[in-house]
């Protein structure tokens, strides 16, 4: 099985055998291939009918849940990793999402687009429109993405919070990474995996 | 009959007996010395007796849950769910359902005769609780040579059964299947509970639960009882859609008869219940369901007592469910999870309120679908 490449840096963040939830699990991609390589224990949340049906059939642990309504299934730490790919952004309140997440978990790993990459930034500053693109597809009226950040935001918000961000991958939209988006994350990355603890 | 011929039904069924003759002591003290178990079965056991599915029933279910008994035009309870290629497919399982001790279609209960005395047990009939049930349950498994059940299923108060098999004989089924129910019951539904029996009990025609001999029926209390927890088992807007404000007539009659169609459609439910449903019966099954709190021996904490479950678990609930909520779900969900056992959870949109888990929705058939296509590869079944 090929994993998505950004999920395949995920994967190699995961310890084997640990506990692991994911949040917005989707179709149950990335517990599959956790479960099947490296025997974690994992539970997926997920809203959407059609891709809880998929990890009922992946065999996947999934719990029908609104991440708006927080963690609440979940005791204080009670997994090892906590993920949450591409949903901070979409969620009513990321800030306390994410304080959730390192109360459940131990690590967290979250990715998410980067509202300061440079074709963002020209798009307003050119067309005077919200961005679109194929990483925000989405009219500004009917996006589920409410809460748009740049990778400079987020790690503010986390040192607000006293989080350590323990690794930080910044990629293209083809989840590639390159020397000039090292260079300049926040002005190049479009999509960025970080891991961070308490 | 052109029901049974058709493609995915189970056909034409004949019940079967099996008679008990080692005694039962129940949870409350008390021994019935023989009982008999009213069954169904649908489709085949298979060489090494590793497909068989147990469906437990409601308050007022039964054991005929799916086909057609010779003559009738409508099928068992669960039709919907069991049969050749439905998402408890025949071809694959071999699914029993037994009528409950204490009910009253067949299996031994209030209407049965008291060897003792020989009249009708009526209100001397030992009250039962869920685990005496699945007791009884696990012995009809030892008769018909079913070591592991495949799965146990039940909704709402059978879901309570499904439950508890998965802590009274962990290493006897491999999944549980838990619908529209909860881990006890609130305040308030015993409160409904209790309404219904005082209806049933202060009837006239109760005679303190010997009515058979006196050759009378609590028909009044019986379908008053029915018609208040049918309420229960619709949500408001099912009820709103269904009959809304529609009158019988269109003239007023300034009196108390049914001028409106719900009220009608209880009067209905409540007459029909009324004459095919036993009184003593009602009141035992409603007590079991206000005794049932496994967590209790356990510190009253339901993560421990889940912990003794080896097997997986689907839960499942409906949105505008209120007699067991999402939320009363979510309990066991949550337990399940604090307790780390493979669990898969969904909360089914609809407007049908408890009566739901009866209906085949679209999105409850695909998810429950998926889960017993799940069980019976992993099972290689």
């Amino acid at each position: 099985m090929t994993l998505r490449s950004d999920l395949n840096i995920i994967q190699s963040w995961v310890s084997p055998e640990s506990q692991v939830l994911d949040l917005g699990c989707g179709q149950g991609e990335l517990l599959s291939f956790l479960k099947q390589h490296k025997q974690c224990k994992s539970y997926g949340l997920e809203i959407n009918p059609d891709s809880i049906v998929s990890c009922v059939e992946k065999g996947i642990n999934v719990i029908e849940h609104d991440l708006n309504d927080g963690l609440k299934h979940f005791k204080n730490g009670s997994v090892d990793t906590v993920i949450m790919t591409q949903a901070l952004q979409a969620v009513d309140r990321p800030d306390l999402l994410l304080e959730d997440m390192l109360r459940v978990g131990k690590e967290a790993i979250i990715t998410f687009p980067n509202f300061g990459y440079w074709r963002t930034r020209l798009f307003l500053m050119l067309k005077g429109k919200m961005p679109m693109s194929k990483t925000l597809p989405f009219n500004w009226y009917d996006t589920p993405n409410i809460h748009m950040c740049t990778f400079q935001d987020f790690e503010k918000l986390c040192s607000e919070k006293g989080l350590h961000i323990l690794d930080r991958t910044v990629v293209d939209k083809d989840h590639q990474e390159s020397l000039a988006i090292r260079m300049w994350p926040n002005l190049l990355g479009e999509i960025a995996i970080y891991r961070v603890s308490r | 009959m052109p029901q049974s011929n058709s493609a995915n039904s189970v056909g034409v069924i004949t019940p079967q007996i099996a008679k008990f003759d080692e005694p039962l002591t129940l949870v409350s003290g008390k021994t019935l010395a023989s009982y008999e178990l009213t069954y169904e079965s649908y489709g085949e056991l298979n060489a090494d007796k590793s497909n068989a599915i147990l469906i437990c029933h409601a308050l007022s279910g039964h054991h005929h849950a799916a086909g057609f008994h010779d003559g009738d035009k409508r099928p068992g309870w669960w039709d919907a769910c069991i049969g050749p290629g439905k998402v408890i497919d025949t071809n694959k399982f071999f699914v029993l359902s037994v009528n409950n001790l204490g009910g009253c279609h067949g299996s031994t209960g209030p209407t049965t005769t008291n060897p003792e005395t020989g009249q009708p047990y009526g209100s001397d009939f030992p009250m039962v609780r869920v685990r005496d049930w699945v007791e009884s349950q696990a012995r009809l498994a030892d008769r018909l040579g079913i070591d592991k059940f495949a799965a146990v299923i039940g909704g709402s108060l059978g879901g309570m059964q499904a439950l508890r098999w998965s802590i009274q004989y962990p290493e006897r089924l491999h999944y549980s299947v838990v619908i529209a129910s909860a881990p006890k019951l609130s305040a308030q539904n015993i409160a409904f509970n209790e309404v219904a029996r005082n209806a049933i009990m202060k009837d006239p025609e109760f005679h303190d639960g010997h009515y058979i001999v006196k050759n009378a029926i609590p028909k009044t209390g019986l379908m008053t009882a029915r018609m208040l927890a049918h309420l229960t088992y619709l949500s408001d807007d099912a009820m709103g859609e269904k009959f809304g404000r529609d009158m019988k007539s269109d003239e007023v009659k300034y009196n108390y008869s049914p001028e409106f169609q719900v009220e009608s459609y209880l009067h209905y439910q409540g007459e029909k219940f009324s004459t095919s449903f036993d009184a003593n019966t009602y009141l035992l099954m409603t007590k079991a369901l206000d005794y049932f709190d496994p967590a209790q021996y356990y510190d009253h904490d339901l993560a421990k007592c889940l912990d003794e479950a080896t097997c997986k678990f689907l839960v499942v609930s409906f949105t505008t469910d209120w007699r067991f909520s999402p939320q009363r779900s979510e309990e066991i969900v949550d337990a399940l999870i604090e307790a780390d056992k493979d669990v898969t959870y969904a909360r089914i949109e609809s407007e049908k309120g408890h009566d739901a888990f009866l209906i085949p929705i679209p999105r409850y058939i695909n998810v429950f679908g998926a889960y017993m296509n799940r069980v019976a590869q992993e099972l290689k079944l």
